[in-house]
């Protein structure tokens, strides 16, 4: 996957939690947690999709990478490369 | 060979939410109903044409749509549910009515405080620093020491009308102890009844727990009524399997129990009845009046009455039957619905004496049943105008009925004093959730469901 299918991965979690929230006009750069609230219990649940969908394994000391859109999508490059684009 | 990774006892609101999680991470879920119907303690019925709730008054923790934190917009986060699946209606306005005082409440807590602000003017300030100690308060930790309510609230509001107040919806609405509540299901309940709020879908609890279980089932989860655990059988501080009322078998590497922590104890092969904790004692007989006009034809418009007839509010098990100096008159259709217009209905709880009720010899019981909701409705109309003559159908059920159809002991509706807040027994993997867990109201209990499962058994992949 390109980093483009993996923004799509993520925003297809998002929806899955949050089925109300408008997605369209969300920033990559600023934290899932300042523009959608999301908490702790929200956060493992991106893990678990992740782990569900893809068999990416994160590590709890890891979570932080998952602040925002633009540093979720970069410490997933390496991870899911090799894996095919859902879509 | 092990055939499913959690079974689940009870098809309750916490034991539905709990299986939804698992279900949707892919784990082989089953949960088993002993009752014909779903629901438990929060469920519905129908009789004579009549469609019933059982528990449900209002929904607490009312949160708009849109919004993005509180109890409510978490729960249908975890399940993957939209604000609609719930259809949650506001209500109109609730009363606490005592002896020469009474104060009106809604959805906005900007009511409540002018209330007090004008019944209780010298309370002012020490009401505004008990609401900073409840904001403070971070009432949902798992690990935190029982403080009693009473000291804690009388510590800062010197008014004992005031404290008795505050305090009679919200030990109606979910206390498991005479008297006292433990500070943090004070916070819980303040929060979720002032702060937050009632509601109701029109459709009562079944579009609720209809909702759940469609979700459950889409997501590949079992769910089994008529099915009773009669036996937990263990092995080296493991659960192993389920026997069930028919004698059948079922083998699971979990088991998470919402059946209550005495009664799953219980449950457990070698476990005597001094092994169990307490169960809880309080609980209520409930009255429900079908009517020839809406309530509000009467001039009644609140949603909820809670009201008290003496000097002191006492939230006790009674000497008697029932207690008729207090209450709680609910109008079901005294919430937001739009035009939907649908039988009235006033419904009225008080607390009753579960060992009085469950040995009335069966001869007497209908008729001690007639008599007390007579005396019950008596003491109510004190508060609500008189419905008397407009009335068409009337059941009642007591804690006889809650025991039946519930199992829980003495017909208990807010489990036993003592939570058990992270959910572990003996057994390391037999886990408790639902009211014995300790998170209160209907969006609770899913909670409840919610935070056991995620603590427990979804780490592991």
């Amino acid at each position: 996957m390109i980093a483009e299918d993996i923004r799509q991965v993520i925003i297809d979690i998002l929806a899955r939690i949050a089925p109300d929230e408008d997605l369209s006009d969300l920033q990559d750069d600023v934290a899932f947690r300042e523009q959608m609230e999301l908490d702790s219990m929200d956060f493992l649940d991106i893990v678990m999709e992740l782990r569900k969908q893809y068999r990416v394994q994160i590590p709890e000391e890891e979570y932080e990478q998952l602040i925002s859109m633009s540093s979720t999508v970069s410490y997933l490059m390496p991870r899911l490369k090799d894996v095919e684009s859902p879509a | 060979m092990v055939k499913y990774d959690t079974v689940i006892i009870g098809a309750g609101l916490s034991g539905l939410a709990a299986g939804i999680r698992l279900a949707y991470f892919d784990k082989s879920v089953c949960i088993l109903e002993r009752h014909t119907t779903i629901g438990g303690l929060n469920s519905f019925y129908r009789l004579r044409e009549r469609n019933h709730d059982v528990g449900l008054h209002a929904v607490t923790n009312y949160a708009p749509p849109g919004t993005k934190t509180g109890p409510l917009s978490k729960l249908l986060r975890q399940l993957r549910l939209r604000w609609d699946d719930f259809r949650l209606c506001p209500q109109r306005e609730s009363t606490v009515a005592f002896p020469g005082c009474t104060l009106r409440f809604n959805n906005d807590f900007q009511l409540l405080l002018s209330q007090i602000e004008e019944q209780f003017p010298a309370q002012r300030d020490n009401f505004q620093r008990l609401l900073n100690r409840i904001d403070e308060h971070d009432e949902l930790s798992l690990n935190d020491v029982p403080t009693s309510a009473r000291e804690i609230v009388a510590a800062e509001i010197s008014d004992p009308l005031l404290v008795d107040m505050l305090f009679c919806p919200l030990m109606f609405y979910g206390s498991p102890t005479a008297s006292d509540m433990e500070f943090s299901q004070f916070v819980i309940m303040f929060k979720s009844i002032f702060y937050e709020g009632f509601a109701r879908p029109f459709e009562g609890v079944r579009l609720i727990l209809k909702s759940l279980v469609r979700q459950f089932k889409s997501l590949g989860g079992e769910l089994k009524l008529r099915s009773g655990v009669r036996t937990i059988l263990s092995e080296n501080q493991r659960a192993t399997a389920l026997v069930l009322d028919d004698g059948s078998t079922i083998e699971t590497k979990n088991i998470l129990s919402s059946a209550g922590s005495a009664e799953t104890i219980r449950l457990c092969r070698g476990r005597t009845e001094e092994d169990a904790p307490q169960p809880g004692e309080i609980s209520f007989v409930e009255t429900i009046f079908s009517l020839d006009c809406q309530p509000a034809d009467l001039g009644h418009n609140q949603t909820i009455v809670f009201y008290n007839n003496t000097p002191q509010f006492r939230y006790d098990t009674p000497d008697e039957a029932c207690d008729v100096d207090s209450g709680i008159v609910c109008s079901p259709n005294n919430f937001q619905y739009g035009d939907r217009v649908d039988e009235g209905r006033i419904r009225i709880t008080a607390l009753a004496n579960p060992d009085i009720w469950m040995n009335f010899a069966e001869s007497d019981y209908i008729r001690e049943k007639d008599s007390w909701c007579r005396r019950i409705v008596d003491s109510a109309v004190a508060h609500v105008p008189d419905f008397r003559s407009h009335v068409v159908d009337t059941d009642m059920f007591t804690p006889r009925t809650i025991k039946k159809f519930t199992g829980h002991l003495n017909g208990c509706v807010y489990g036993a004093p003592q939570k058990i807040r992270d959910g572990r027994t003996h057994l390391e993997n037999l886990f408790l959730c639902g009211t014995d867990q300790g998170f209160l109201g209907i969006i609770g209990a899913m909670l409840s469901g919610i935070t056991i499962a995620n603590l427990h058994l979804l780490k592991t992949p």
